[in-house]
């Protein structure tokens, strides 16, 4: 046969000649090209994790609370009492560039129809956002519709958008990365998967009706920006919330029925990902007729429908027999519900249009088969310099705690959570602010806390000791609030896998953070790689985004960070020395990126936690606060803010680490931890630190309205707390007003 | 001079609200519709000291730019003198 697409058509669908070679060889014959845009979408590296599947083996993936690890739609642990939750987290980058309100929407939409086709509520929603200089107009554009997108669906759909974390540096102006986590919860007993099983059993397309949109979309995600970027803008698809809440009570209506044998939703590459994926996994082929698929628009060809990327639609296999139930059960929620096809015993993915076979393909040629690549790897040269500058220590100690209060990555991000509803479900124990947030879980006697970290700065100095440093962080942030770190989902953001540079970024984040996860005992369940983060040749800081979920027994324990009493003395746990390589401080009062990275000893980091951990439930910490970007200055600062719960207040504190000033008050380590309690809980807190092993002091007193920090004895910071709350609350807020 | 400008989703991208319209009226006894799609209409003064053709240029970029999204949306400019 000849040839029957040219070279071009190949590059379109992003396949290279050896690609389409191997296609060739698989199916021992050209594709149609209904089968080259399957074998496009389904071998692109979103789909595929063709260039990040090596690495992403070393990951720890399971543990003694997983019930569900990577390979799903989401990952699932046993909280106890029955119950499981199933939590993910995904980008949604790219889409979220060319169309910021509704790329981040329907990433939000995407990642929740993750959670509930497993058979969980989704009870919670957060995003890690990373966009450009922040007084940039691009910026604003960018941050502004992202915002208001994430607001609009979760809202409309009815989740809490209880926590997260925003970033700004000039690596993300035009490249911003919107990563959407979500839990949700379920009885153990009653999770599904995504699987066809049963050969003969119907095959049911469920949701909204399938339109021309987001075509090709998971080979856009694949895809480096340039000028042209915008030219690809229709790709873009537009979400229906309030459609996707309806289909959230269908599906867990009809999961409880008993009629669903497996489910999966039709996000990236559409109704193709989710037929080839569940006849896969259940070891069954899945054939269905194009012409009994509900359609939008008319005159929809059959490589439009199965590469269409309309959002809220689910593809489920039913029980024999069963089938009206199921549809009955959609009908009565106002959706859309057909037969489409049915499982088979041939392990293909067939598809017809008008009783005409137009694409036939072994399952596994789509899935197992995919390319799988080692990419060279090599060390970045001379990017990042080690050497500390010496005039960094020249700087007056107070213009610079307030200019890193007002520092984008440090300020409120109140202006971002005041969009989003964190009340709705009334479940919501600790709102945005604070280290992580908390959620009761109302089945059960427990709270949830979960957080989402990143340290892109970091990685881009050290990636494998700057992910550690974010799981570690995460971590903390747990357990500064009172919970037990149990897993992890990761987003992994990096620029092009095709340069060696990138992939050795790539493999030192993926070693760097089993080790981390395998101290903490805390597998990763899953997550997402999204390469090509790059616009014009410049990429983004690799940025790996650790979504971490805990477990808080008893929700009396639940701590904040802020102080709460006059006269509760300043305890600092932890005592790891602090240094300015890579820290917010030089980053933003110098303006430069550069070494070395504090060091992380993961031994002290777990001794450190497990000590908070047992003074708040020996009910004597009062706050708890995790010391990090910005240093203890920072840290102190935070601690002093007014809250949704108590007035600001201030502190007077006196510290020696043997350091001069600047170092001390805004050097960065891990490890550390400042905490209030009254002054009698002292000494208790100093014996669990004592069978603990970690060093423990008090450094200070609760009290008045000026925050005071000696160091070595002598004054550095002296400010009325309002001042400084006023230059951290308001930057950001300020910012997005310019313009209007 | 008075301009009027058009703005509606492009043909093929999902409109929920004109669903939305579509539904209530539907659900209003109504069987008389197939469809609704639903946009946005804008009536324009022009500065009276304007030339035609630069107005129509400046009211076309307007449009372009700040009246409609052109990721999602398609506007029709119309000018009457």
């Amino acid at each position: 046969m000849q040839q029957p697409f040219t070279p071009e058509v190949i590059a379109e669908h992003g396949l290279t000649p050896s690609e389409y070679d191997r296609i060739v060889e698989l199916l021992e014959r050209h594709p149609t090209i209904v089968e080259l845009g399957i074998f496009s979408v389904m071998w692109s590296e979103h789909c595929s994790y063709k260039s990040s599947r090596v690495h992403l083996k070393r990951l720890p993936t399971t543990g003694e609370c997983v019930v569900q690890g990577p390979g799903e739609n989401a990952g699932i642990v046993d909280i106890g009492e029955g119950y499981t939750v199933a939590f993910k987290i995904e980008s949604h980058n790219h889409p979220s560039f060319i169309e910021p309100f509704q790329g981040a929407a329907t990433g939000v939409g995407g990642i929740l129809r993750d959670i509930f086709t497993m058979g969980a509520r989704p009870i919670a929603a957060m995003n890690s956002l990373h966009f450009g200089d922040i007084d940039s107009q691009g910026t604003r554009r960018v941050a502004d519709g992202v915002v208001r997108g994430i607001g609009h669906y979760g809202n409309c759909f009815g989740v809490p958008t209880i926590g997260g974390e925003v970033h700004f540096s000039d690596r993300y102006e035009k490249n911003p990365l919107v990563n959407a986590f979500a839990l949700g919860i379920m009885k153990r007993d009653q999770i599904f998967l995504g699987k066809a099983e049963g050969v003969g059993n119907p095959v049911i397309y469920v949701g909204a009706k399938t339109g021309r949109d987001g075509i090709h979309g998971a080979t856009m995600a694949s895809a480096e920006f340039d000028d042209e970027a915008l030219e690809k803008r229709p790709t873009v698809q537009v979400g229906d919330p309030f459609l996707e809440k309806l289909l959230l009570e269908a599906c867990l209506e009809a999961m409880r029925s008993g009629a669903v044998v497996g489910i999966q939703d039709m996000g990236a590459a559409g109704l193709t990902c989710s037929t080839c994926e569940m006849g896969f996994r259940g070891g069954t082929g899945v054939e269905i007729e194009l012409d009994l698929v509900p359609q939008r628009e008319t005159g929809m060809t059959p490589y439009e429908i199965m590469l269409s990327e309309s959002q809220e639609r689910m593809l489920l296999v039913a029980s024999h027999g069963r089938a009206r139930e199921v549809i009955e059960i959609f009908h009565k929620w106002e959706l859309d519900a057909v037969v489409v096809g049915r499982v088979t015993d041939d392990g293909k993915m067939r598809v017809l249009e008008h009783g005409e076979v137009v694409a036939e393909i072994p399952n596994v040629f789509l899935t197992d088969e995919a390319p799988v690549y080692h990419r060279p790897l090599a060390r970045p040269e001379g990017e990042v310099v080690l050497e500390l500058l010496h005039d960094a220590l020249d700087v007056d100690a107070e213009g610079a705690l307030l200019e890193l209060l007002a520092s984008p990555n440090i300020a409120s991000k109140e202006w971002v959570y005041d969009q989003y509803d964190h009340m709705v479900r009334t479940n919501t124990v600790v709102l945005p602010g604070s280290d992580a947030a908390v959620l009761r879980v109302k089945e059960t006697r427990k709270a949830l806390a979960m957080t989402l970290d990143s340290n892109a700065r970091y990685c881009e100095i050290d990636p494998r000791l700057g992910v550690m440093h974010a799981v570690a962080e995460a971590a903390r942030n747990l357990s500064v609030t009172g919970a037990r770190p149990l897993a992890v989902t990761n987003c992994m953001n990096f620029a092009s896998p095709e340069r060696p540079e990138t992939m050795w970024q790539f493999s030192e984040t993926i070693d760097g953070m089993s080790e981390a996860c395998r101290a903490f005992d805390t597998p990763v369940t899953g997550g997402n790689v999204s390469f090509y983060n790059e616009t014009d040749g410049r990429g983004i800081f690799p940025t790996p985004v650790i979504g971490m979920v805990g477990l808080i027994d008893d929700p009396k324990h639940v701590t904040t960070q802020w102080f709460a009493k006059e006269g509760h003395a300043v305890v600092l746990i932890g005592d790891e020395t602090p240094a300015l390589g890579g820290s917010e401080y030089l980053a933003t009062v110098r303006g430069v990126l550069t070494g070395p990275l504090p060091g992380l000893d993961l031994d002290r980091e777990k001794a450190v936690q497990e000590a908070v951990r047992t003074a708040i439930t020996d009910e004597l910490i009062v706050s708890a606060h995790d010391c990090s970007d910005g240093g203890i200055a920072v840290a102190l600062a935070e601690c002093c803010f007014s809250s949704y719960r108590l007035p600001a207040v201030g502190a007077t504190v006196d510290l020696d680490f043997g350091l001069d000033a600047i170092t001390t008050l805004f050097g960065e380590a891990p490890s550390r931890v400042i905490a209030s309690a009254p002054v009698g809980a002292v000494a208790k807190i100093a014996e669990i630190c004592r069978r603990i092993g970690v060093p423990c002091r008090q450094v200070g007193i609760v009290g008045g309205d000026r925050l005071r920090i000696d160091v070595r004895g002598a004054t550095s910071v002296d400010v009325r707390v309002a001042d400084l709350e006023s230059a951290w609350r308001s930057r950001i807020a300020a910012a997005m007003a310019v313009g209007r | 001079m008075k301009a009027e400008v058009y703005v509606t989703l492009k043909r093929g991208v999902l409109d929920p609200q004109g669903k939305a319209i579509q539904h209530a009226i539907e659900a209003n006894g109504s069987d008389a519709i197939a469809a609704v799609r639903q946009g946005k209409y804008f009536e324009i003064e022009v500065a009276p000291a304007l030339e035609p053709a630069a107005a129509r240029a400046e009211l076309d970029r307007i449009a372009r730019e700040i009246l409609s999204n052109p990721v999602i949306e398609d506007y029709r400019l119309e000018i009457h003198e």
